[in-house]
């Protein structure tokens, strides 16, 4: 299903364009760039530029506590980096925080959407009672869930009791803390992988189901036969989503935990921040997050590859 | 239609607002795109003091601007690690402020960037010398022989005792509010011993030991300066630690909370706050800061005073120090350099407001003061100014820092139980490797 293997129609309307069909007239191309200007601006500025002055400061031994670059080090910041054990420590934090939450918001939103999807009325109202957490700042987030998972008088903490269990010390054990990041983030992220399914349930046409009702198809039969093919592109598009935001965590463990107990739940993230920042180590950081850049950058390409032969593998 | 066409009216809005933006030399945005330091006040000033603090500083600015004539722009900026960032940050680009607050824990990285004025002649020209100061915060000012900031107080972590209970258990001398002297860690165990038993409570004495590694640390130096001296030196790329007495150290603090059984093993700030204030515990370790906490707790009747000698023969007191520092900025006109000195002396001269909350002025002429000897329980551990330890000078140490963080995380799993002696020495050796090993950033 790629561009490229569609014939050109020769249909009315594209007959009527200059000679040259496909490509834009010289005046409208320009017209095109001029109005890209702003946004390449800002990306020239704030994405392309600074990745390049990474990639520089990278290579220097630059600080926060001096102006310039610093001195040239060559790559001996990428070996101290590839060496430290702190790093690769939050570089599995950031990975078990992916592993701990990609299954459930991928899976239980997708629950919840061909439930909703299903109902016959009131359907807004689940959509909105979904989302509404997505659009809550995360300092907001965090600053509620923290009153709520303070021991002895937290509500959470609470709540246990009343089931006979005793609460896990959110913030002083390293499962608690884990514990208590994995429900907080399933809480206020589970609305946009929902609001995705749900898009993608509205594209199933009505016909194919009233077609299988016909056949005599009950509603577990069309869920499995028709509803999870047609969205596979979907959950695929949400995998993938949900991996590369979730090996970006940073928002809810620094403000939550700020990494703790005893750094075992601080990510990359909060680590490059930690040695750039705190510690003043520009360079150093710098070549931190080119080696987390290049781990994002695999990922997506592999996740690329895989989809490029489940397509080629359907035509 | 005549007039005024949508885009003449946008081109002409955006050209008036550009030009509003830069038609005052003065203005914060001009000078942020010349790059010299924003006019916007006689002295510009940034502190970290909320709460008590931050309004003693308030009453403190208010009036030297009333005395002095003098305007004052005073910036709160939020406590924590990335402070020292901003300070470094805006001095290196060449915006500093003209004075600001910091830890004197943080004074050698800071003074070896060459971000630091030092306290040089103008000073001395309006008085600030250093026989004027605690001796141990003035040496700590001072990197390789040269000044770089002028102490304001001393903070040492301290002993509480609960009055009531102390009396209760015998452990008063004759005055009736003073604990009798003791002289080693025996006596100190044996009064943590005789509280409890006399008490009948579960426990003597609360430090914060849970989620709170910078007490931890605090507790665990304090005890160890006793022995032995800096664990690091040249600026933190050396480590220099005696094992066997960290050994020691950490077999004498875990003895308390774990066989002895006189402080709980966990204890959250919440915790201890709540254990001292309802005469729970006798004994509390925390930092003279807390005073204003405990003060106006009603029922509770407390006395704070220095910790006793405990491993080694003389008392030492784990503290930090508040001082105010001149940032570096070459364009900086000779003038406003002068409002500095008259607004650092002018702080100097309030320390007595300075010292409400807990901190012991480092300004002699204060400290000797008959109102400030008046200040009660201030006035009872001046000693521990004297007695400072602080942080090892080195560029990831200090007040905040992870370095702090990474040790007291240790202390901490001794102080449970978790880790042995031997492996917390083992611990805290391999942490200390990983920062002196980094390259440092000066």
């Amino acid at each position: 299903m790629t561009a490229t293997a569609l014939p050109a129609p020769r249909s009315g309307v594209e007959a009527t364009r200059p000679a040259t069909a496909g490509r834009a007239p010289r005046s409208e191309n320009r017209a095109g760039w001029l109005f890209a200007t702003p946004f390449l601006a800002l990306y020239l500025a704030f994405l392309i530029g600074p990745v390049v002055i990474g990639l520089v400061i990278s290579l220097f031994n630059t600080t926060t506590v001096r102006a310039g670059v610093g001195s040239w080090v060559g790559l001996s910041n990428y070996a101290d980096v590839l060496t430290n054990a702190d790093f690769w420590a939050s570089m599995w934090h950031s990975a078990l925080f992916t592993l701990l939450t990609t299954p459930i918001l991928v899976l239980l939103p997708l629950l919840f959407a061909v439930l909703v999807s299903r109902m016959s009325r009131n359907q807004w109202f689940f959509r909105l009672a979904f989302f509404a957490p997505y659009v809550v700042p995360s300092a907001a987030v965090c600053l509620i869930f923290a009153f709520m998972y303070t021991p002895e008088t937290g509500l959470i903490t609470n709540a246990f009791g009343w089931f006979g269990l005793t609460a896990p010390d959110f913030f002083g054990s390293t499962s608690g803390a884990w514990f208590a990041v994995v429900l907080l983030t399933v809480w206020w992220t589970f609305g946009f992988n929902f609001i995705l399914y749900t898009a993608a349930l509205q594209e199933i046409s009505e016909e194919v189901y009233e077609a299988a009702t016909l056949d005599g198809a009950g509603p577990w039969q069309q869920i499995r036969m028709i509803t999870i093919p047609l969205l596979r592109p979907t959950i695929g598009l949400v995998l993938i989503l949900q991996v590369l935001s979730s090996l970006k965590v940073f928002d809810q463990i620094y403000i939550l935990l700020t990494g703790g107990p005893n750094y075992t739940t601080r990510p990359v993230i909060q680590y490059i921040f930690d040695t750039g920042f705190s510690a003043y180590r520009g360079g150093y950081a710098a070549a931190a997050t080119m080696v987390y850049f290049v781990v994002l950058v695999v990922v997506s390409v592999a996740w690329f590859l895989v989809r490029r032969r489940s397509n080629s593998a359907d035509a | 239609m005549t007039g005024l066409s949508r885009r003449q009216f946008l081109a002409a809005g955006g050209g008036l607002s550009v030009a509003a933006a830069l038609s005052a030399c003065a203005s914060p945005i001009a000078t942020s795109f010349s790059g010299g330091q924003p006019r916007t006040a006689d002295v510009i000033f940034w502190h970290l003091f909320g709460g008590g603090d931050g309004e003693n500083m308030a009453t403190m600015l208010e009036t030297f601007r009333e005395s002095s004539g003098l305007s004052v722009e005073s910036s709160l900026l939020s406590w924590g690690n990335p402070f020292y960032t901003k300070l470094a940050l805006s001095t290196s680009s060449g915006r500093p402020p003209d004075v600001t607050v910091a830890h004197l824990s943080r004074v050698p990285l800071l003074a070896q960037a060459g971000l630091l004025e030092p306290v040089a002649d103008q000073f001395a020209a309006a008085g600030i010398t250093e026989d004027e100061f605690t001796p141990a915060a003035w040496e700590k000012a001072t990197v390789d022989g040269t000044t770089y900031a002028v102490p304001l107080d001393t903070h040492p972590f301290v002993l509480y005792y609960n009055t009531a209970l102390a009396e209760q258990a015998g452990l008063l001398d004759e005055t009736g509010e003073n604990l009798k002297p003791m002289r080693n860690s025996d006596d100190f165990v044996a009064a943590l011993q005789t509280m409890k038993d006399s008490t009948g409570n579960e426990y003597a004495a609360v430090a914060s030991i849970t989620v709170d590694p910078s007490t931890c640390w605090r507790l665990f130096l304090m005890t160890y300066s006793g022995l032995a001296g800096p664990i690091v030196e040249d600026l933190g790329t050396r480590v220099t630690i005696d094992r066997a007495a960290m050994e020691e150290s950490f077999a004498f603090l875990q003895g308390l909370t774990g066989e002895r059984g006189l402080m709980p093993r966990t204890a959250t700030a919440t915790t201890s706050s709540t254990l001292f204030s309802n005469g729970e515990v006798g004994f509390l370790f925390d930092g003279v800061w807390q005073i204003p906490t405990y003060r106006d707790v009603e029922g509770l009747d407390f006395n704070v005073v220095p910790f006793p000698a405990l491993l080694g023969p003389e008392p030492v007191a784990y503290a930090d120090s508040h001082a105010l520092v001149v940032p570096a900025s070459p364009g900086r006109p000779a003038e406003r350099t002068e409002n500095a000195v008259r607004f650092v002396r002018g702080l100097l001269d309030q320390s007595s407001t300075w010292a409400d909350g807990g901190h012991v002025p480092a300004w002699l002429p204060v400290q000797e003061s008959e109102e400030f000897l008046a200040l009660e329980p201030q006035s009872n551990y001046t000693e521990a100014a004297f007695d400072a330890v602080y942080d090892p000078p080195g560029w990831y140490t200090g007040a905040g820092s992870d370095f702090q963080t990474a040790m007291g995380s240790v202390v901490a799993s001794v102080l449970t139980g978790a880790t042995d002696p031997a492996g917390g020495v083992d611990a805290l050796t391999s942490s200390l490797q990983t920062f002196s090993t980094a390259r440092p950033p000066v």
